[in-house]
């Protein structure tokens, strides 16, 4: 049903909405990999919750200097204009709203954009880290997921289940099925998978979808 | 006029933590957290300590180090994800773990330095975070209480120290040390080797020295500053 590849090209779809000038933060996992397409010569500053703007690429642990890391823990570069400041002054770029669009993950999100990423009650609780004010202060908060959880369940709901980041805080949702957008109206399937059907769609999709009235885009 | 010289034993400036002393720790993650003092702290032993860091390092690194030595009754942090024995000590009851929101964490810390008692936020608004926070509603809109995090001892790693305490710290090490600084009784710097008074241009100071009080030079240093292979 799901192609091969249909989780880059879920990765090559979110990478889209990084445009030229934005300041964005990548939540760690597969967030971080929307990054490979990115193209290296756009002008955006990617923000990281230890202290940087401007995180330049990743590097091998050859050449890494043992003090410059991202949030994730990967060991990171400089690029011309990066700067590095306390964690303080790194909260206060995200909740004076200067971040233009963070991409999270999520255990679940529901289709009035509440979004519950951060723990499992007695099976996974490890701290939401700077999830909460992330998905709270983004100007743009998009989700990047599996559109099924391992087991084939759906991960969009009509209500999240566990207990919740931030409410009514996700404006876009990627998955490697389709792209929905949060509206007033409800949540709009926007773009479907090459290859799949609205059907295959709304199969494992518990959220009521808004369908359009054409053809659907295809990523 | 001439200033202080801070430069301090390890062994005497750690032990002034009491048992049942709140301690707050610099890093995120390797970078920034001050693993020679926690050595001594390991070495002397204290006891029923209230930590208050970002995270807890990793299995077998720095807070662990504490945490498999029974020393520690409390950890304050935003993250435990990396490290699987503190997830473990939590979940089993053998410490307590409060979470705070990363950035509100750092707040919490940065006016309890400035002198201030608290702030409103609407951070954690509607969720488990704000359970129990008194709700303030200013200009119509409402907020949660959060209080300052003070401490009894901050400890801190740094990049480069004067013999007065003005500090500087490199990369993505800064990251809480400069706040923790400023939010304790008593704040412990450790740095590779200390320059003369002077050797620090006024400008390029990040942590100004009053708020430091002792500064120590590490011994050897540790490979645990390296990087981390995975």
């Amino acid at each position: 049903m799901v192609s091969l590849n249909a989780r880059e090209r879920m990765l090559r779809r979110a990478a889209a909405d990084i445009v030229a000038g934005m300041t964005v933060n990548l939540g760690i996992g597969l967030p971080t990999k929307v990054l490979r397409y990115v193209p290296a010569n756009l002008p955006v500053c990617l923000h990281s919750e230890n202290g940087i703007a401007g995180v330049g690429a990743p590097v091998a642990n050859s050449d890494a200097d043992p003090d410059l890391i991202d949030a994730g823990g990967a060991y990171v570069s400089t690029i011309p204009g990066t700067s590095f400041f306390d964690s303080a002054v790194s909260f206060a770029i995200v909740r004076g709203g200067r971040l233009d669009l963070t991409m999270l993950g999520a255990f679940e999100v529901a289709g009035n954009g509440d979004l519950a990423n951060w723990i499992i009650p007695g099976k996974f609780s490890p701290g939401a880290g700077g999830a909460i004010e992330l998905a709270q202060k983004a100007r743009k908060v998009a989700v990047i997921t599996t559109h099924t959880d391992k087991n084939g369940r759906p991960k969009i709901l009509s209500q999240c289940r566990l207990p919740l980041t931030a409410s009514g805080c996700v404006h876009r949702i990627f998955t490697d099925m389709a792209v929905c957008d949060v509206t007033p109206e409800g949540l709009r399937l926007t773009e479907i998978a090459e290859g799949l059907s609205v059907a295959d769609v709304l199969n494992v999709t518990e959220a009521d979808l808004v369908l359009p009235e054409g053809p659907l885009p295809t990523f | 006029m001439a200033m202080l010289d801070k430069t301090t034993v390890m062994a005497e400036a750690i032990a002034q933590i009491p048992d049942g002393a709140t301690v707050m720790l610099g890093g995120f993650g390797v970078p920034g957290t001050p693993f020679s003092l926690i050595k001594e702290l390991v070495r002397q032993g204290q006891k029923d300590l209230t930590l208050i860091k970002n995270d807890a390092n990793e299995t077998g690194m720095g807070v662990d180090w504490l945490l498999q030595n029974g020393q520690v009754r409390k950890l304050v942090v935003s993250h435990i994800g990396l490290n699987a024995n503190a997830v473990r000590m939590m979940n089993e009851g053998e410490i307590e773990v409060e979470f705070v929101p990363q950035g509100i964490l750092a707040e919490r810390i940065r006016v309890a330095g400035a002198g201030v008692m608290g702030f409103v936020t609407d951070i954690g608004m509607g969720t488990l975070m704000a359970k129990g926070k008194p709700e303030i509603t200013v200009n119509g809109v409402t907020g949660i209480l959060e209080t300052a995090l003070k401490a009894d001892f901050a400890l801190v790693h740094a990049s480069q120290a004067d013999t007065f305490g003005n500090l500087r710290f490199t990369a993505s090490a800064r990251n809480f040390n400069p706040l923790i600084s400023m939010a304790a009784r008593k704040t412990i710097a450790e740095v590779k080797s200390v320059t003369p008074l002077g050797g620090l241009a006024p400008d390029d100071v990040h942590t100004p020295g009053p708020f430091v009080d002792h500064v120590v030079v590490i011994p050897e240093l540790l490979e645990v500053y390296g990087v981390v292979e995975r």
